[in-house]
């Protein structure tokens, strides 16, 4: 008879290699704004194009966080998020233009009041209608990738179609409430107050998301869920309900989203939501589906990205979100964070 | 010989083989039994929408992969006859060029796309396609200087396919360029249908069809997966191209809108859907049934709204210009009901 072999248990320290590996996400955002200002050269016109990327960047993240969470949760991939962003836009928008007088006046409080409104009323209706599509069109579909697709692409294009009808062909174009307009200057540069109220906007929702999800329990559970939704549901969680209340949340966020993209842009258009569907669907791709931090890195990139290009070599911008997903991809195949394991 | 010719894989079904060979003579004999513009522009565009179609159903209903950039490869022919004929001057020789090109150009980006998605999990393919294919239409619209951008080109294709060549009169109708033109493209048109019902039928085929059905079963027995993946997208890219190409030698024109818009991609997907997946025959049916409907029945909503003018709501939802709407609806309906279409249908209901 032999001896067992010693067992010695050894806890290595991961090494610096893995675990900048492991950072490497995270470093990525301000390697990018450091070589934007190495290649801008001018310390004024950098500062505004960061703000103004950092803006955009945060509203993306607004409309794909739920979008990843819906995949990562429920295998579900939903072609259809882009019209919550139009519906959204444009129920934000009708508010405020039927508060006119709100949003004219130069008061701070009427203004934050007419936006706040808008904002929650575009939340409701992009809620309530989030909740109808997953009844309607996504319920019968679950666990058929190819259907969810066709589907979800049907659902898309009626909800287009139908803002024609109710809100007319044309595109409606708005101007910002009084006190949001105009920039100031910082340091020399232009900063629009809009962008920067874009910038705290998204920050409070990203630290107030990654809150709920690490320190309460229904955020646990839909952590765990999109880990491995079959043992939550053995531990006796009613996944399915969980995942309605993330998919209603999901749309009005998409919703949230829209007002505050087209008040960035002071037009909005039926076709928004799916112009801004394929930055979306980039944004969750490089950042690794179902990866809540993954789709804010994400976010961050293209929207910084996009706004240093445009202003260095303004031909190279409509292709600069392709170059950067085609980098992301061969270098991580995955996604940078993927919290699902490919199916 | 028939049998051969058809790869073995007949219609099956009385109903259907008469549909069929009633679309096929109609479409051979299109300018002598509906004589006019219009109906013989008709009959064009259905032969080259059934290449289209049936080409994205190798895609989407044999290997079953989403892709959303069909057009981009369609307008890749199309362009690549356009500019091949700008930069050349009109002659068969810049056909041929632009055609063999706009194929390769196809091939070589799917399978690119293909390396970069298809590889992880197919449901990236859909969302990347999506993205590539809008940048590629932007781009196409920006760099105007080459591609003449929103407005498209204009160019001369060889005399003897424009109607200014005329040979005589036969059973009171002109033979002229644009009739050769259409035959043509009838021709192309069969020859290419004919070549992907025999890709569909071969042992390549059946592959694709086992990575749809089970992907991880056909893995096991040894098929490497993601190989038979990108070489279907390869293949659905260039012979989508090569229809595009068609598409420029018959318009003389190209533009975004014509080739490479995102409706476009909506008509494909619906026509695949109608006429049934995983059925080369369905794209016959599924693209003359909606090339029909698309030219006769935007008219006929037209003057429903004005018959519905005084009611609330309902002229708006009658619009023509709403015609995506309805499109919309029948594509979630029938994706719900009808997922095997109109051919998986009749091939069961007998």
């Amino acid at each position: 008879m032999s001896v067992a072999p010693d067992h010695s248990p050894t806890f290595a320290r991961t090494s610096l290699a893995e675990r900048l590996s492991r950072a490497a996400p995270y470093l990525l955002v301000p390697v990018l704004v450091v070589l934007g200002f190495l290649a801008i050269g001018a310390p004024s016109s950098w500062l505004t194009l960061t703000v103004s990327g950092l803006a955009m960047g945060m509203m993306i993240f607004v409309m794909a966080s739920g979008l990843t969470l819906v995949f990562g949760l429920m295998d579900v991939i939903n072609f259809g998020h882009g019209a919550f962003i139009s519906v959204g836009a444009f129920v934000g928008i009708s508010v405020l233009l039927a508060l006119g007088s709100w949003t004219g006046a130069p008061s701070l409080a009427l203004n934050v009041a007419a936006v706040m409104l808008a904002v929650v009323a575009a939340m409701i209706v992009t809620g309530a209608l989030g909740w109808a599509f997953e009844r309607v069109i996504v319920r019968p579909v679950y666990g058929a990738h190819l259907k969810q697709i066709l589907v979800t692409v049907g659902g898309l294009i009626v909800i287009e179609q139908l803002i024609h009808v109710v809100w007319g062909p044309d595109e409606i174009f708005l101007t910002r409430p009084e006190t949001l307009k105009g920039a100031f200057t910082f340091a020399g540069a232009a900063i629009e107050k809009y962008r920067l109220l874009a910038v705290v906007v998204g920050l409070v929702l990203f630290v107030a998301m990654r809150l709920v999800f690490t320190r309460t329990k229904i955020g646990l559970i839909v952590r765990a869920g999109v880990q491995n939704g079959e043992m939550v549901e053995a531990l006796g969680y009613r996944l399915r309900l969980v995942f309605i209340g993330v998919f209603i949340a999901g749309s009005a966020l998409a919703g949230l989203g829209g007002v505050m993209w087209g008040l960035y842009q002071e037009v909005i258009t039926a076709g928004m939501g799916e112009e801004m569907m394929i930055l979306v669907f980039i944004v969750v791709i490089i950042g690794g589906l179902g990866s809540i931090e993954g789709a804010f890195i994400g976010a961050l990139l293209v929207g910084l990205l996009q706004n240093y290009i445009a202003f260095l070599e303004p031909k190279l911008a409509l292709i600069s979100n392709i170059g950067l997903m085609t980098a992301i991809l061969m270098w991580r195949p995955q996604g940078m964070m993927p919290v699902v394991e490919a199916k | 010989m028939l049998t051969r010719l058809l790869s073995g894989d007949r219609p099956r079904s009385l109903v259907l083989t008469v549909i069929l060979l009633a679309i096929l003579g109609a479409l051979a004999f299109a300018p002598f039994l509906f004589p006019g513009v219009r109906s013989l522009e008709t009959a064009a565009r259905i032969c080259i929408f059934i290449v289209l179609v049936a080409s994205y159903d190798l895609l989407l209903g044999y290997t079953g992969i989403v892709s959303f950039a069909h057009t981009m490869f369609f307008g890749l022919g199309a362009y690549g006859v356009a500019l091949a004929s700008d930069a050349m001057g009109r002659g068969w020789g810049a056909l041929a060029v632009g055609t063999v090109a706009g194929a390769l150009a196809a091939a070589v980006l799917a399978a690119v796309i293909g390396m970069f998605s298809l590889r992880v999990r197919a449901i990236f393919f859909a969302m990347i396609t999506l993205a590539v294919a809008s940048a590629v239409a932007v781009l196409v619209s920006q760099l105007s200087a080459i591609t003449g951008g929103e407005d498209g080109l204009n160019y001369s294709i060889p005399r003897e396919l424009t109607p200014a060549f005329r040979l005589g009169e036969v059973m009171g109708v002109r033979i002229n360029g644009k009739l050769l033109n259409y035959y043509l493209v009838f021709t192309c048109c069969l020859v290419l249908f004919l070549v992907l019902l025999r890709v569909v039928n071969s042992p390549f085929g059946r592959v694709l069809q086992a990575i749809r059905e089970n992907e991880f079963r056909a893995e096991a027995i040894g098929y490497r997966v993601v190989y038979y993946r990108i070489i279907a997208t390869c293949l659905s890219a260039s012979v989508a191209a090569l229809a595009g190409s068609l598409f420029a030698i018959w318009l003389r024109y190209v533009g975004p809108d014509t080739t490479l818009s995102f409706t476009i991609m909506l008509d494909i997907l619906l026509m695949v859907v109608i006429g049934g997946m995983g059925t080369i025959y369905g794209a016959v049916i599924g693209a003359a049934i909606f090339v029909l409907a698309q030219n006769y029945l935007q008219t006929l909503m037209g003057s429903a709204a004005e018959a519905t003018a005084g009611l609330p709501l309902v002229p708006d939802l009658l619009n023509p210009d709403r015609w995506l709407l309805w499109l919309g609806v029948l594509f979630i309906l029938s994706v719900y009901f009808f997922p095997t279409g109109i051919v998986g249908r009749l091939r069961t209901g007998r």
